[in-house]
């Protein structure tokens, strides 16, 4: 279970309160969307979630199975099986795809006090991984996300979480940037992931991501809080008529 | 770490300050071996050089080679157009000559060898048949060896205390021995071959090398002749105050080819020792070299006490048409490095390359690069370069691109690329370019980057600590350098990569 319980946190660099005081809980196996217009919080949430520096948590606790992330430092956090796939995958040159996931797979047996995969193993279950996805040996030898299209670097993102076998998967705007192909693949990834125990939180702006990765719940979030929570309508309530009355519900 | 800044702030910098402190404490080799040392006396004066002359026995020729070398040494000075910085050198106050006493008799099996000395290459993690060897165990050589085959030379402060596959490598009609054997071996070779790369009157310390150097590993390829295994001398510093000035000559008859490998350690201590090698390497009409370093002599403390200066000239004179040279080189260790591995591209179509990385951490501080001397037509060459400063190191690259007017038509392609880790260090970049004629094309890029904040991120929040993600950033910043490098020693450097920048992030 993924609790956040009235978190709360600025930007370390100026005084302004990003999240005010949020609340969410997912059930093992389930899948949330958040949706919200821009500034009101998503992405903060998320990188506070996993750590980024350049946060200060005023308030508040971030729990995966009941133990408290945010007195984790990041890699603790993956290893714990928080997983963040990013809306901007960033680019590491000289640094081959296999290699990146094998230190990354294991970092965290390591962490867990499992044992490492050999290079044999490791290669059997990447390649088995990749062709699921479409993704050939090519892109797993060169430099991470290093001249790869938006849909690449997205597919990429959901190998290594694929790879890592989190608890907890947020994805954040993972379809931005994508064409309806590519947007159907990376869906398609996700939903084999799904196996009744491990969790999604989808953070989008459009509802055409949600036709594919069917949420069981979505919340709309403002101004650093959950603001509405409903079943799958609520997405399609947004996609026709904005945020502009919900924003006004509330107010 | 959690994400409040103020907690942050103090955890990191309790988080550096130990892992700083035990950086000196991670250097592998930092250990001493106690074992009984012949010296000669301390200080350096033309008996000095008569002595070491004599201990190895040598004929009148290289004698008054070398007190030439002294008699020119004394009236020189010091350079200091290095962007390095270090207490002045008081060369009286070292020793000149040390040997380890077990070597004035070969010992007959592994019982008579010191057992500290077999300790020492055991720790250095060299197999034991090798350490057989080196330790001048008789009938050593006749053990077969086991995986694959490397010859090993190994000099033990001043001497070479064994080689391996002499013999096999002798079938091939390969010569690897050390300097002093070939001496007297193939005096006429030595003879022909010594001070033609780098000449007596070169510079400071290939002066000072050419006067009381002790030792170092003698290659000969004959013509046509393919070397059947990588050659390879590995440098161990072990007594105190004492210098290290070894002599490698490396020849490539017309057609050769050869790898030759060359690794570095030195103990742990607060006085910085003083090191400084000639390499020279000759290279006829087809023929190919290629030679790899890992230098990894201690970098002194965190503190920047105590470490090896280390003043090196390399140099490989391409005679023949067609020759190529490969110089790759992978520096973590000394506190001060002076090295520039250099070209001479004499024959025409010939070929130079140089890959090197150059990591500094603490207060170490580097000045380092090449010089590629095109006088020959069509001579091409390459330079790649990346220099990684952590701590409050300081490293420069310096080199030296120069085209001939009879070098028409050639090319230099140069790439230097900084990292830096943190905000204290330093990274400098000094190219010097020479063009006599209008055929020739000189390219020349540089950057200067940071470890990125959001690669960080990325593999951290994909479950790396932070030294493994620093690690796996600056070995692919260092990729294309990484793979110039034979495989296992490829390997090898990856790790001291990651060593060598232990404690620089928190």
């Amino acid at each position: 279970m993924f609790e956040i319980k009235n978190l709360k946190a600025s930007l370390a660099d100026e005084d302004k309160q990003i999240l005010k005081g949020m609340d969410l809980t997912i059930g093992d196996g389930e899948v949330h969307a958040i949706m919200g217009p821009n500034g009101s919080g998503k992405s903060t949430m998320s990188y506070v979630a996993s750590g980024k520096p350049g946060y200060v948590v005023d308030e508040g606790e971030v729990l995966l199975d009941g133990v408290n992330l945010l007195e984790l430092d990041p890699a603790e956090r993956a290893a714990a099986g928080l997983f963040l796939a990013f809306q901007y995958p960033v680019e590491i040159p000289g640094v081959g795809n296999m290699t990146f996931l094998r230190t990354a797979v294991n970092a965290q047996r390591k962490a867990r006090g499992e044992e490492e995969l050999n290079a044999a193993e490791f290669l059997k279950l990447v390649r088995e991984k990749a062709k699921s996805l479409k993704i050939d040996a090519d892109m797993l030898k060169r430099p991470v996300n290093v001249g790869f299209s938006g849909g690449e670097k997205k597919r990429n993102e959901i190998l290594q979480m694929a790879m890592l076998e989190p608890k907890m998967c947020i994805l954040d705007e993972t379809d931005s940037g994508l064409d309806v192909d590519a947007m159907k693949l990376v869906s398609e990834g996700v939903n084999a992931l799904r196996d009744g125990k491990r969790s999604f939180l989808v953070i989008t702006h459009y509802q055409r991501l949600l036709d594919h990765i069917k949420p069981d719940v979505v919340h709309i979030m403002a101004d650093g809080r959950i603001i509405k929570t409903g079943g799958p309508e609520l997405a399609l309530e947004v996609e026709h008529n904005g945020y502009a009355d919900l924003l006004n519900e509330v107010a | 770490m959690a994400v409040t800044e103020d907690v942050a702030k103090e955890g990191i910098e309790q988080e550096t300050v130990d892992a700083v402190k035990t950086v000196g404490e991670k250097y592998k080799y930092g250990f001493e071996t106690d074992i009984e040392m012949e010296y000669a006396p301390k200080g350096l004066n033309e008996d000095i050089v008569r002595l070491i002359s004599e201990k190895n026995n040598e004929p009148e020729w290289l004698l008054e080679w070398r007190l030439a070398a002294y008699r020119r040494w004394v009236q020189l000075e010091e350079p200091d157009w290095a962007m390095v910085d270090y207490p002045e050198i008081d060369f009286q106050d070292q020793y000149y000559y040390a040997r380890p006493k077990s070597m004035m008799e070969k010992p007959k099996s592994l019982d008579e060898v010191d057992p500290k000395l077999l300790e020492t290459y055991q720790k250095l993690g060299i197999p034991l048949r090798e350490q057989m060897i080196l330790a001048g165990v008789e009938g050593a050589e006749d053990i077969p060896a086991e995986g694959r085959k490397v010859a090993v030379d190994a000099v033990f402060d001043s001497v070479s205390v064994g080689t391996t596959f002499k013999e096999e490598l002798a079938k091939a009609g390969v010569i690897f021995m050390s300097i002093s054997e070939a001496v007297q071996e193939y005096p006429d070779l030595v003879r022909k071959y010594l001070g033609s790369v780098v000449p007596v009157s070169d510079n400071y310390y290939a002066t000072l090398n050419s006067a009381v150097f002790s030792d170092g590993s003698f290659v000969y390829i004959p013509e046509g002749v393919k070397c059947p295994m990588e050659l390879s001398t590995y440098f161990r510093i072990n007594a105190e105050n004492t210098g290290q000035f070894e002599r490698t000559l490396i020849v490539a008859d017309k057609g050769s080819q050869v790898s030759y490998l060359e690794g570095c350690t030195a103990p742990k201590r607060d006085i910085a020792q003083l090191h400084a090698a000639v390499v020279e390497i000759v290279i006829m009409e087809d023929a190919d070299v290629k030679y790899s370093t890992v230098q990894n002599w201690y970098p002194g403390d965190e503190e920047g006490k105590g470490g090896i200066y280390n003043f090196v000239t390399k140099r490989a004179d391409c005679r023949g048409d067609r020759a190529k040279v490969m110089w790759t080189q992978v520096e973590t260790g000394s506190a001060v490095t002076w090295k520039y591995p250099s070209c001479i591209l004499r024959g025409d179509d010939s070929q130079g390359e140089f890959y090197s990385i150059a990591i500094t951490n603490n207060y170490q501080q580097a000045d380092t690069g090449t010089k590629m001397i095109h006088l020959g037509k069509n001579t091409k060459s390459r330079i790649v370069s990346k220099g990684i400063s952590a701590g409050r190191a300081q490293n420069t690259y310096r080199g030296l691109v120069t085209m001939h007017p009879k070098a028409k038509n050639s090319r230099n392609f140069t790439q230097c690329d900084s990292l830096l880790i943190g905000d204290k260090c330093g990274a400098h970049t000094v190219p010097y370019i020479e063009v006599k004629n209008n055929s020739s094309r000189v390219e020349h890029e540089a950057t200067t980057s940071k470890v990125d904040d959001e690669q960080m991120f990325y593999c951290l929040q994909r479950g790396m600590d932070e030294e493994e993600a620093v690690a796996l950033i600056v070995n692919g910043f260092a990729k294309e350098v990484l793979q110039a490098l034979p495989m296992e020693f490829a390997m090898e450097a990856q790790k001291l990569v990651a060593i060598s920048l232990e404690g620089s992030v928190g």
